[in-house]
C-alpha cells in the first residue's frame, strides 16, 4: 500500500519526475483519451514490470536495455491490436502516440531502476503505483484543458460504442456555460497548463516541506 | 503536399517539438546550456535523417510485402536502437573529435520520441520516399532552431528573478507555451 500511495504522490511521474511528456502534453486534449492513454501505460508498465522482475535473473547486464525495450514493445503491440480492433475511434484519437510508449521514460525508467532490483511482488505494487498517478495526473490535465477549453466535457465517447451503456448516453458530452479559453485546447494550452499545474504542486510541496522542519 | 509544403511546416508551423511534443524529454532536460542544445540538435538530425531512410526502405520493401506491418514499431525501435550504436562506433574509430563533442548525447537518442515518431509520422502520412526525407530533414532542422532558440531564452532567465516554486521545469514549460503559440500563428 505504501509503495502504490508513493507512486501516486511522493515519485508522481508527471508532476514530479516529470518524465514521460510527450503523451502527457499530446492526447490531453479530451478527457476521455487523457485517461485512455494513462489507462494504456499502466496496463504496458504493469506486464513488462512484471516480466522483466521474472527474467531479470537470465539477462546479461551488457544487452539489458535492448532486451527490455523488446518486451515493453511487444506489450505495446498487444495493446495497440487490442484498441484498433475493439475501439477504432480511440486507437484513432491517440495516433502515434500509443506506439511511442515504447520509449516512454517511464517504463524504461521503472525497468531499470525497480522491476530489474525488486521482488515481483514489489516490482507490480510499485507499477500500479505509478501507473495510478500517472493515469490521475493526465485526466486532471485531460479535464482542466477540455472544460476551460471547448467548454464541453467527454466522460465516455468511443468507449460508450464498447461497452453498450446506450443509457449513459446523455453524460457523453455535457455542455457547459463557460466561457472557452481557446488558447488551453490547442498545443501551446498544453504546455501552459502542465507549467502551472507544475509550479503549484511544487508550492504545496514545500510548504509541507517546511511545516514539517518547523516541527521539528 | 509539394516538397517544399512539407518542409517549411516541418520546420515552423508544423514544429516537432512545439505542437507534435515530440523529444520534450532532451527539450526540457539538457536546453539549459546553448552548446548542449547544439549538440543535441546536431546528434538527433543525423539519426533522425538516416533512420528515416533506413525505415521507409524496411518497411516497404520488407514488412508490406510480408504482410507484417503490425510488427512496425518493434522493428523500428530495433532499427534505431542498432543504427545509434553503428554511429556510434564509426564516429569513435573515425572522427574522435566529433565523437568526444556529441559522445554523451548519443545513447540518450535511442530513447528520444522524436526519432521514433518521425519514422511513424512518414509511415502514418504515406510520404513517398522524397517526401520523406525532406519532412525529416525539416524536421531535424525544426527541432535543432526550437532547442537553440530556448535554451538562449533560459541562460537569460537565470538571471531574473522568479517565484521559487516556478523555478527550472514549470517556467521552461511556460515558456514553451508562450514559443509555440509564436510558432502556431506562422501559419497566418
Amino acid at each position: 500500500m505504501k509503495t502504490i500511495i508513493n507512486g501516486i504522490i511522493k515519485e508522481n511521474p508527471t508532476f514530479v519526475l516529470l518524465l514521460g511528456l510527450c503523451p502527457t502534453l499530446a492526447v490531453t486534449n479530451k478527457f476521455e483519451s487523457s485517461y485512455i492513454m494513462g489507462f494504456c501505460v499502466l496496463v504496458v508498465l504493469l506486464f513488462s514490470n512484471f516480466v522483466i522482475s521474472i527474467i531479470k535473473k537470465l539477462i546479461p547486464e551488457s544487452v539489458r536495455i535492448p532486451v527490455y525495450i523488446l518486451i515493453i514493445g511487444t506489450f505495446v503491440t498487444i495493446v495497440e491490436l487490442l484498441l484498433k480492433e475493439y475501439v477504432p475511434t480511440l486507437h484513432k484519437a491517440l495516433g502515434i502516440y500509443l506506439p511511442l510508449i515504447v520509449v516512454n521514460c517511464i517504463v524504461l525508467g521503472r525497468a531499470l531502476t525497480v522491476a530489474s532490483k525488486k521482488s515481483v511482488g514489489q516490482s507490480i505494487l510499485d507499477a500500479i503505483g505509478i501507473g495510478i498517478g500517472f493515469t490521475l495526473a493526465l485526466s486532471l490535465i485531460g479535464f482542466i484543458r477540455e472544460i476551460f477549453g471547448t467548454n464541453t466535457i467527454t466522460l465516455i465517447d468511443g468507449l460508450s460504442e464498447v461497452l453498450e451503456i446506450g443509457k449513459l448516453k446523455y453524460i457523453n458530452v455535457i455542455n457547459l456555460p463557460i466561457f472557452p479559453i481557446n488558447i488551453l485546447a490547442s498545443p501551446s494550452g498544453a504546455f501552459l497548463t502542465l507549467g502551472l499545474l507544475v509550479g503549484i504542486f511544487n508550492a504545496i510541496r514545500n510548504r509541507k516541506g517546511r511545516g514539517k522542519l518547523e516541527s521539528n | 503536399m509539394n516538397l517544399i509544403d512539407i518542409f517549411i511546416t516541418s520546420i515552423l508551423t508544423g514544429n516537432i517539438i512545439l505542437t507534435n511534443f515530440l523529444g520534450i524529454c532532451p527539450f526540457i532536460g539538457t536546453s539549459d546550456r546553448e552548446k548542449n542544445a547544439i549538440g543535441m540538435g546536431i546528434s538527433v538530425s543525423i539519426v533522425v535523417t538516416i533512420s528515416s531512410i533506413l525505415t521507409y526502405l524496411i518497411y516497404h520493401y520488407i514488412l508490406v510485402p510480408t504482410d507484417t506491418t503490425y510488427l512496425k514499431t518493434i522493428i523500428f525501435i530495433l532499427i534505431i536502437a542498432s543504427m545509434v550504436q553503428v554511429i556510434e562506433l564509426l564516429l569513435k574509430k573515425y572522427f574522435p573529435s566529433l565523437h568526444q563533442a556529441l559522445g554523451i548525447y548519443l545513447p540518450l537518442i535511442t530513447t528520444n520520441c522524436a526519432v521514433l515518431g518521425i519514422a511513424l509520422l512518414n509511415v502514418n502520412n504515406e510520404y513517398n520516399f522524397l517526401q520523406t526525407l525532406v519532412f525529416s530533414i525539416g524536421s531535424s532542422i525544426g527541432f535543432t532552431l526550437v532547442m537553440y532558440l530556448f535554451a538562449s531564452i533560459r541562460e537569460r532567465m537565470e538571471t531574473s528573478h522568479i517565484p521559487r516554486c516556478f523555478k527550472g521545469a514549470p517556467i521552461a514549460l511556460i515558456t514553451a507555451a508562450i514559443m509555440a503559440l509564436l510558432f502556431s500563428r506562422y501559419g497566418g
